[in-house]
């Protein structure tokens, strides 16, 4: 009878057209707007993925990456001191205003790099060499700097501009992800770095460390947390924390988690109404077969063979049209859209407990139909 | 032709079916007794809402009746636990309805072959036995038609050998000609009655089509939910 069922799904094209749109519509809303909403929250922590470091190490009290609570230097050498460390380097990182040739100004994010190892440089250079950061008053640029502070024509290999009024020459342009700010970065050496910024008693942002093979990270952090004080973070946890900020200080968590949570109910609604609208319509039909001698069994599989054949085309298709909109808009990475194998599932399974919920409403229908609708 | 001495196929005792509950409760069978034998067409007739629908209903296991015995084939029906009914009428009845309720999806043979996908039977081997019924009832260019693109007279064809292909004992159908000008209504109880007359199936039908009482065995006239008479109908060139 899966035949049967099939052809009564396929063969109303309008009905079966009309239950795929619902059902794509919904899917396509919940997975376009969760994945704006994770690519914002990826954003938010772009500083930390960025700079891609294992452990982060700074003031206990830190609520988010971009809320800088400067430390003592001798932080360093303090973390450096605790077992099971292999490394720790100095970072920088802090808000400065840059003037252009052209009398511009412009806020950007100062970051400074240990010079010795440039731990935290971006994997991937756009235009010069990144090792040139070491030249006098050398500095690289993100590329989402050169498109806020005038474009290529303005900002390239070898254009100079201000710092705090010291000069900067920008060696290279690196190519990293777009943080939630959107605010310039500016890379250059620590010690560079201080020079820029006005005279402050503390400037050390924070430590970047890695811990040695084979000792599980876990017990480094706890063990620098005990013997420095300090506060240490994986770069995971630290992404964490400042996404839960992001969405507990901000309406982004509030005005996404209403679209999607609209989204889902208002597309599931479609979706288990229509769905249903579907089977009521052919209820005549389906009392013929119950008279025909099809059990309710049967019935039942007809229907969920239905509601889960749609249900996982409009899946497909919600998807294929949710993702083509996330490389038409945010290829390049100028528009947030990050695509999850865990949003695609949850959506996946919300898709098939409506589906369900939607049949089983159906089917307890049918299992008190009369047959003898049909003679009426 | 039947006599009486023939094995019932169907019996029934006092059977009582009431609709609604209080003040608008409606009994609609007020204790029938009845029995139509193998080898004979029945007609069951009367004024509307007389419940001749509600009988058939009833004798095809699809009503649940509230009072009385229905017998069919030597199964007590009115007493067989839902399941086992719905079984029991796939293995045993066919049915016709007054508006055809062919799956408008299905081709002419699709729909002919459905009883026998219901049975579990191969999908191949049931289109091969439906498009073996469709050409004897003479629709063998038209298996592949969807209903919409069939005429009326056509589409009870298909309803009849949908109704027959899985062999069925006894036959039930509702106003087989309503929807049929004369002519197809003719053709259409002629195969009936050629049903009808196998020894071992019977065939009941509600008509209120008086064109079509000289196909019958035996008239049954059911008024104000009993049966006032039931009278053999004198067959042509029969004295």
């Amino acid at each position: 009878m899966n035949y049967v069922a099939l052809k009564m799904l396929f063969g109303d094209r309008a009905k079966y057209l009309m239950l795929l749109c619902g059902l794509t519509f919904a899917v396509m809303l919940i997975v376009q707007q969760g994945s704006i909403f994770w690519g914002l929250m990826m954003w938010s922590q772009a500083s930390i993925t960025n700079l891609n470091v294992p452990i982060w190490v700074t003031d206990p009290g830190i609520a988010q990456v971009d809320e800088v609570k400067p430390i003592a230097d001798t932080a360093v050498d303090r973390v450096r001191s605790v077992d099971g460390v292999e490394w720790a380097v100095p970072l920088y990182k802090g808000l400065l205003r840059a003037r252009l040739a052209n009398g511009e100004y412009h806020q950007i994010t100062l970051t400074g790099l240990e010079s010795a190892t440039l731990i935290g440089r971006p994997a991937e250079v756009l235009e010069g060499r990144f090792e040139d950061i070491l030249q006098p008053d050398a500095v690289v640029l993100d590329q989402w700097a050169v498109e806020r502070m005038g474009g290529p024509t303005v900002i390239k290999v070898g254009t100079i501009f201000e710092l705090n009024d010291k000069l900067a020459r920008v060696v290279a342009i690196a190519k990293t992800q777009k943080s939630f700010t959107n605010i310039p970065v500016v890379y250059t050496t620590y010690e560079r770095a201080i020079r820029y910024i006005p005279h402050e008693r503390r400037t050390l942002s924070y430590v970047l460390a890695k811990a040695k093979d084979g000792i599980p990270v876990e017990d480094v952090i706890q063990r620098i947390q005990t013997q420095t004080g300090l506060g240490a973070f994986t770069a995971e946890e630290f992404g964490w924390k400042t996404i839960l900020w992001v969405l507990k200080n901000t309406g982004i968590g509030i005005n996404f988690g209403t679209t999607i949570l609209l989204g889902f109910i208002v597309g599931m609604a479609i979706a288990g109404q229509t769905f249903y609208l579907f089977t009521v319509e052919n209820l005549r039909q389906f009392g013929a077969l119950k008279a025909m001698g099809a059990s309710t069994l049967t019935l039942a599989r007809m229907i969920l063979l239905q509601a889960f054949t749609v249900g996982l085309t409009g899946y497909g298709v919600g998807i294929g049209l949710a993702t083509v909109f996330g490389y038409l808009t945010a290829s390049g990475g100028s528009l947030p859209f990050v695509e999850t194998w865990q949003l695609l599932l949850l959506v996946l399974v919300a898709l098939l407990t409506i589906c369900i919920v939607s049949a089983t409403v159906s089917i307890v229908k049918l299992a008190r139909l009369e047959p003898g609708i049909v003679f009426r | 032709m039947t006599t009486d001495s023939q094995p019932a196929a169907v019996r029934a005792n006092s059977v009582i079916k009431a609709f609604g509950t209080g003040d608008t409760k409606v009994t609609v069978l007020k204790g029938i007794d009845l029995e139509v034998y193998l080898g004979e067409l029945l007609l069951l007739v009367g004024e509307s809402g007389g419940g001749k629908t509600t009988l058939l209903s009833a004798i095809a296991g699809i009503l649940d009746i509230d009072e009385g015995h229905i017998d069919v084939l030597g199964v007590p029906l009115s007493t067989l636990p839902p399941g086992k009914r719905t079984t029991f009428r796939g293995q045993t009845m066919g049915f016709i309805y007054q508006q055809f309720n062919l799956l408008p999806a299905l081709t002419a043979a699709e729909n002919v072959a459905v009883p026998l996908l219901i049975q579990r039977i191969r999908r191949t081997e049931a289109l091969r036995r439906a498009r073996m019924m469709l050409d004897r009832v003479g629709l063998s260019d038209r298996t592949e038609f969807v209903p919409k693109n069939l005429s009326g007279g056509q589409q009870q064809r298909v309803a009849i050998a949908r109704a027959l292909v899985n062999e069925p004992r006894l036959l039930v159908c509702d106003e087989p000609t309503a929807a049929l000008d004369g002519a197809n209504g003719q053709k259409i109880m002629e195969l009936l009655r050629e049903v009808g007359r196998s020894p071992d199936r019977c065939v009941i039908v509600v008509t209120h089509d008086s064109r079509i009482f000289h196909f019958g065995d035996r008239m049954a006239n059911l008024t104000d939910g009993r049966i006032v008479n039931i009278e053999r109908i004198q067959q042509e060139g029969t004295a």
